[in-house]
């Protein structure tokens, strides 16, 4: 194993590539970087800075675990899945259950971080986009413990399919700002809260939500999800008495699988992210930025982007709205080119089927999202012996998902 | 004129990066070229007179307005052409040329298309400036070097890159150089002094001082009152020409902003003119500020 690989991105924030940064050669690009206006590059400067001071700082740390442990609900468990396992009657499959977690998924635990960092650099006002809207409740969660007021720019699309979330958002207090343009999904609430955040740099923070973004977003979301692999890592030691063989989490920006991934990467521990294949990759409709996209630039980080020849950005598709994004964490485009992680695609069907085995299995409602890896871990787990483990990110529970499931799986109760 | 745009501020030695301060140094000799954009403002220096920058997106509404719009747009007054060139995801861009970019991709629309475009306009037209702006994704598609190429040959004349900081700049910056595209740089109301002798050591042309923290199109009546004592900071450190856009809506506004700065760029409102009253409501309203420009200094002296 690369024992470089924990030391990304390197300080112009690149994952990969030769240090000439030049463009035109792509051979010797990396992913990342920070594509953004001018109007942006002093204060996401300034937020590098910030950032690497606190973290630096053994009180803003003391205070990040303090919530992480009485307000989040930290550590989440590991969990000994018997009943899928024995279902696969193969490898062992462990959930990783940030599903446990204050607000219902992973995406707090890097809401939490950057709004303290906020806080600390005295930004008075947060923002931030979301597809499936668990990012979204998220920040509005800390907004509200913070006392900070947050706007939320959400595609109109995910807001008609996501309204438990709409409302959960709402009631916390945010003000959710329906983005129409594009596709009125995640890549265009995300262009919009690049929009607000241009016109108001003196007193705002951009809390992007996933891995993806200009530099340092990549890497400080990274961090700050980090904490589920570090903590899985200690939990099969302390059980087990060993580490996992495999580890498999979806991807649509990829933060949990980062989160996951980022403590094993110097060891000797496959990888394996899962992407929405939507309807079927030969279908062109998916979200599958690395199995079906090519390598560009977009929302502030070069990566792999679904994108047409003449680099317009197409259209996203996923069955779940937290995958449904044309691009990728950067830090992912460069673990797949450099082979330590390999990426694969699942469908919104087979994601359906492992949503309605999880349930009957475990008792478990998974997030859509999860569900994705869930089913490719089956997969996994079927043609792998008793010795191995494989710990899946569960990254969220399934509740906000109900509508789309009951339509899907329960057609007759849909209408009734 | 040529001379003068010798920018000795290049070799400051708090630019951001080794790598921008050799390639600026390397490179230096590519300022002093004769261009269309430095005859053009030496013309009007002659004349004491700021020029008239129309944005118009490449395309917009479709292929044929749109080539007709920019034949025309001399005439009417514009003295430099910034011709858009469309991406789906323009994030610095407000509705109206989100809205442009998408009614020329919709009828067809393609970066290559939009070299075509300024290669038709050059063949008529061999005073006017022609300058693409717009963001980087398409040009890595089309292939940088491929693009950088089809641009010189079509007669562009500068690029105006959104999403491409100094940072990430000096190799594009180098080749462009090497082929007589000015790169203008964009300076923000956030810009420090350290960033701006990085953006202005790889720039070229004029300088493009964005008038406010926002996206385009906003209605900022007032950007004149300002921007004086940044204008004149920037003055001091660049012999460039400088540019202000974003937020000039109207005549008052435009003729405000002319007594104060080499040139006026106006977007948004001739994008929306073009949408709301066609062809020739779009050339009226370039009509009318071109004659506001004008008559700028002279009503002020």
């Amino acid at each position: 194993m690369n024992s470089m690989m924990t030391d990304l991105p390197d300080p112009h924030g690149f994952f990969g590539g030769s240090s000439n940064r030049g463009h035109g050669d792509p051979q010797r690009l990396g992913y990342g970087g920070r594509y953004v206006a001018e109007t942006l590059m002093p204060l996401i400067g300034e937020i590098e800075t910030a950032y690497d001071e606190a973290r630096a700082d053994p009180v803003f740390r003391a205070r990040l675990q303090e919530l992480q442990r009485d307000y989040v609900g930290r550590a989440t468990p590991l969990y000994f899945a018997e009943r899928l396992t024995e279902h696969f009657g193969g490898a062992r499959i462990y959930l990783k259950r940030e599903d446990l977690n204050h607000t219902g998924a992973h995406k707090i635990n890097n809401a939490l971080g950057q709004a303290l960092l906020a806080q600390r650099m005295g930004r008075q006002r947060l923002i931030a986009e979301t597809g499936a809207g668990m990012h979204g409740v998220a920040v509005a969660t800390v907004a509200a413990r913070l006392g900070l007021p947050c706007v939320i720019y959400m595609g109109a699309t995910d807001i008609q399919r996501q309204q438990p979330n709409v409302q959960r958002m709402h009631l916390l207090g945010a003000e959710i700002v329906p983005v129409h343009s594009g596709t009125a999904t995640l890549k265009d609430a995300m262009n919009e809260a690049l929009r607000d955040w241009v016109a108001n740099v003196d007193d705002t923070f951009y809390i992007i939500g996933t891995v993806a973004g200009p530099a340092p977003y990549p890497r400080m979301v990274r961090d700050f999800q980090s904490v589920i692999g570090v903590e899985t890592r200690e939990q099969l030691l302390a059980t087990q008495g060993r580490l996992p063989d495999t580890l498999v989490a979806c991807v649509g920006g990829g933060s949990n699988a980062m989160g996951l991934f980022h403590a094993f990467l110097d060891d000797d521990v496959a990888m394996v992210g899962v992407e929405a294949a939507g309807e079927g990759l030969e279908s062109g409709r998916h979200a599958a930025s690395i199995n079906g996209g090519t390598p560009g630039i977009l929302h502030g980080n070069r990566t792999y982007l679904l994108q047409d020849d003449d680099g317009q950005i197409r259209d996203a598709h996923s069955i779940s709205a937290g995958l449904d994004y044309p691009g990728v964490g950067p830090e992912h485009a460069h673990l797949h080119d450099s082979g330590r992680a390999s990426y694969v695609a699942v469908t919104d069907d087979e994601a359906l089927e492992a949503v309605a085995l999880c349930c009957r299995r475990e008792g478990i409602l998974p997030a859509l999202e999860s569900a994705h890896a869930l089913y490719h871990a089956g997969q996994l787990a079927a043609a792998q012996g008793p010795d191995q483990v494989i710990v899946v990110c569960l990254s969220g529970r399934g509740d906000k998902d109900m509508d789309t499931i009951t339509r899907q799986l329960m057609p007759e109760e849909a209408e009734s | 004129m040529s001379v003068s745009s010798l920018n000795t501020d290049v070799l400051d030695t708090d630019v951001l990066s080794t790598e921008v301060l050799n390639m600026s140094n390397s490179n230096t000799e590519a300022l002093i070229v004769d261009s269309r954009l430095t005859r053009r403002f030496a013309a009007l220096r002659v004349e004491n007179r700021a020029a008239l920058v129309t944005y118009v997106m490449a395309g917009d509404p479709d292929p044929e307005t749109s080539r007709e719009l920019l034949e025309r747009l001399p005439a009417a007054g514009a003295d430099i052409i910034e011709l858009g060139m469309p991406f789906s995801d323009p994030m610095a861009d407000g509705v109206a040329i989100q809205r442009a970019g998408q009614r020329a991709l919709a009828n067809g629309q393609s970066l290559a298309r939009t070299l075509e475009m300024a290669r038709d306009f050059r063949k008529r037209d061999d005073e006017t400036p022609i300058v693409l702006m717009g963001y980087l994704n398409p040009i890595q598609r089309f292939g940088e070097d491929r693009f950088l190429q089809a641009a010189a040959d079509a007669g562009v004349d500068g690029l105006i890159l959104v999403d491409l900081p100094p940072e990430h700049g000096a190799s594009l910056t180098a080749k462009a150089r090497d082929l007589g595209l000015a790169r203008i740089p964009l300076v923000a109301p956030t810009t420090p002094p350290e960033r701006l002798s990085a953006l202005l050591a790889q720039g070229d042309g004029f300088v493009y001082r964005i008038a406010f923290n926002g996206v385009t199109g906003s209605r900022r009546p007032d950007i004149a009152d300002s921007l004086g004592e940044s204008l004149i900071e920037l003055k001091r450190r660049s012999p460039l020409p400088v540019a202000v856009g974003f937020g000039v809506r109207d005549g008052e506004t435009a003729a405000a902003v002319a007594r104060i700065a080499d040139a006026v760029v106006v977007g948004s409102a001739l994008v929306e003119r073009l949408a709301e009253s066609g062809l020739e409501g779009a050339l009226g309203l370039t009509r009318e500020l071109a004659e506001s420009i004008d008559g700028a200094r002279r009503g002020e002296s």
